[in-house]
């Protein structure tokens, strides 16, 4: 079974330079296990596909269940170089939410 | 315990904040942060063209307003409205609010010595990418070192009312009261990482407090009134982040984690000139209503290095924009953006970069933007980018006669041919410590 992100995270998105950085935050704690399982670096980079252009990595915060999502080469160029209208990144979280990911597995 | 407010997430937040920080409950610190990457360059600029510029210039205005009303309750004001003209700011500040005292930080403007670091093998090599300075040195419009709290705990102890400073660290402004008053030493690792963590959660304004944010902001409580943070700030570290009763927002679990983890990289090390704070450490919870405790930092002692933010001239850049709408609105942009393209091609200029959104399609969320059928309208936004300033002039001249000669019904050009702008870039790179000197001066 596949669900939207939004189902189970919450997102923060912003820039440093030419790189974009993803907050995820669980909605429940007892879905960063889901998080953790499915919302891997290759996901979110394949996700946004030819708009990140460096390497995607991913940080693990268990303390508040959420994960890091560092996309560098993100903003073509970074928010004062780029012609870009989201100079600053702002829109990727809400985007990520997006992702379908798959669900527990169920018994059917 | 102590009780330090941010008024200012970055010049330009609303006006109004600090002032309803200081008037509608007790506070003991106002913090106002006005620096971001590229203002120090415009700023850098200012101050070429005179002498006495160069500042956040909201700021003396801002003091003199809440002059009276900080000495009567007592509240020091921390702001990093210096800019690359601290002194003149403090002037400024003076000029308009002669009772308040004024102290001043300086040693992070290493602009004028950018020749000597460089002459003496301190490259200043680009964080991102590994280049030396040397390289861009000709293009260089500013550059300043990040400056930790203890320089500014120490204009502090002065007793002055408002502390000026040019470029630190953001989470420094909160910081710093909390080692004054604290007597927090740079052994006292972990506490620096707590209040650089807290420090950080409000250094955005009411990006903490639920603006921004994705949690309930369809219900949220009068957001016309938000609150801007408070850090209700314990001798031992553990800090409490909250708002005024009565003001609109919120603070939750859910809103404090969301700006945490704003604007990071590795969360485990978050570099600043006081400490390597782990935001893997830090336990948050609800404290009650618009309250939220966060307890348990840990982290390395300050790192050898410090952060220097350089920026330069990289050439020049102009967006126009063109709406069409239904029928075939989408396929009309895409025309439009073929007959731009064509003519810049028959015109044979160079650019770095030429790039076309469509706005109510995929300039937000790009590939990753569903297709959709037949629009109600749609905006082309095309922008060049080049190291010549003529190509670009021109290519702003391409997008009017589209009115008139491209695909039926484009609308959305009232503001007429777009701007050449240049472009400023940010160039971070790291220093020795030992390299900066900062220092306090009582300006009286």
């Amino acid at each position: 079974m596949k669900a939207p992100l939004s189902h189970f995270a919450h997102t923060r998105s912003g820039d440093k330079g030419d790189t974009v950085n993803i907050g995820v935050i669980a909605w429940r704690p007892e879905d960063y296990a889901l998080l953790l399982r499915e919302l891997t670096a290759e996901k979110v980079h394949a996700f946004f596909g030819s708009r990140v252009r460096g390497p995607v990595t991913r940080y693990e915060l268990p303390n508040v269940h959420a994960l890091n999502f560092v996309l560098q080469g993100a903003l073509g160029g970074g928010g004062t170089v780029t012609l870009r209208l989201d100079a600053q990144g702002k829109t990727f979280g809400a985007a990520l939410l997006r992702l379908e990911i798959e669900t527990e597995a169920t018994s059917s | 315990m102590i009780r330090i407010a941010n008024g200012q997430g970055f010049w330009g937040d609303w006006l109004d904040a600090p002032v309803h920080l200081v008037e509608q409950g007790p506070i003991d610190y106002l913090t106002l942060d006005y620096l971001a990457e590229v203002t120090m360059s415009i700023l850098q600029k200012q101050k070429k063209a005179d002498p006495n510029l160069g500042y956040a210039r909201d700021f003396p205005p801002l003091m003199a307003r809440l002059a009276s009303r900080l000495k009567q309750r007592n509240i020091r004001v921390i702001a990093n409205a210096g800019g690359v003209n601290p002194r003149a700011c403090a002037a400024q500040v003076r000029a308009l609010a002669p009772e308040l005292k004024v102290a001043i930080v300086t040693g992070d403007d290493i602009y004028p010595r950018l020749d000597d670091l460089l002459a003496r093998g301190i490259e200043l090599r680009n964080m991102d990418t590994g280049a030396p300075l040397s390289g861009i040195r000709e293009s260089v419009t500013s550059a300043n070192a990040y400056v930790g709290a203890f320089p500014i705990a120490e204009a502090l102890s002065t007793g002055a009312d408002v502390i000026i400073t040019g470029r630190c660290a953001d989470a420094a402004l909160a910081l710093a009261p909390m080692i004054h008053q604290f007597c927090w030493r740079p052994s006292d690792v972990d506490l620096l990482c707590a209040g650089t963590i807290a420090g950080h959660i409000i250094e955005c304004g009411s990006q903490c407090t639920g603006g921004n944010s994705q949690v309930d902001w369809q219900t949220m409580d009068d957001p016309a009134n938000i609150g801007y943070p408070i850090i209700d700030a314990s001798p031992d570290g553990v800090c409490i982040i909250t708002k005024h009763p009565g003001t609109g927002g919120a603070v939750n679990r859910h809103t404090v984690i969301e700006q945490m983890l704003y604007e990071i990289g590795d969360p485990r090390a978050y570099f600043t000139p006081d400490c390597v704070a782990d935001f893997t450490s830090v336990q948050i919870e609800d404290a009650g209503p618009d309250s939220v405790r966060i307890s348990g930092a840990t982290g390395a002692p300050a790192p050898a290095q410090w952060k220097a933010s350089i920026s330069y001239h990289a050439g020049w850049k102009a967006q126009g924009s063109l709406v069409y709408c239904w029928p075939s609105a989408l396929e009309k942009a895409y025309a439009a953006d073929r007959i731009v393209r064509g003519r810049l091609a028959q015109l044979e200029l160079e650019f770095e970069e030429v790039y076309s959104e469509f706005v109510g399609f995929n300039s937000c969320h790009g590939p990753a933007a569903p297709l959709i059928e037949d629009p109600p309208e749609v905006m082309l936004r095309i922008g060049a980018r080049g190291t010549s300033k003529q190509a670009v002039d021109r290519f702003t001249r391409e997008l009017i006669p589209l009115v008139l000669s491209g695909p039926p019904g484009a609308t959305g050009y009232g503001e007429g041919r777009p701007a050449v702008r240049e472009v400023i870039a940010y160039w971070p790179a790291l220093l020795p410590r030992e390299e900066i000197t900062p220092q306090i001066e009582v300006l009286s």
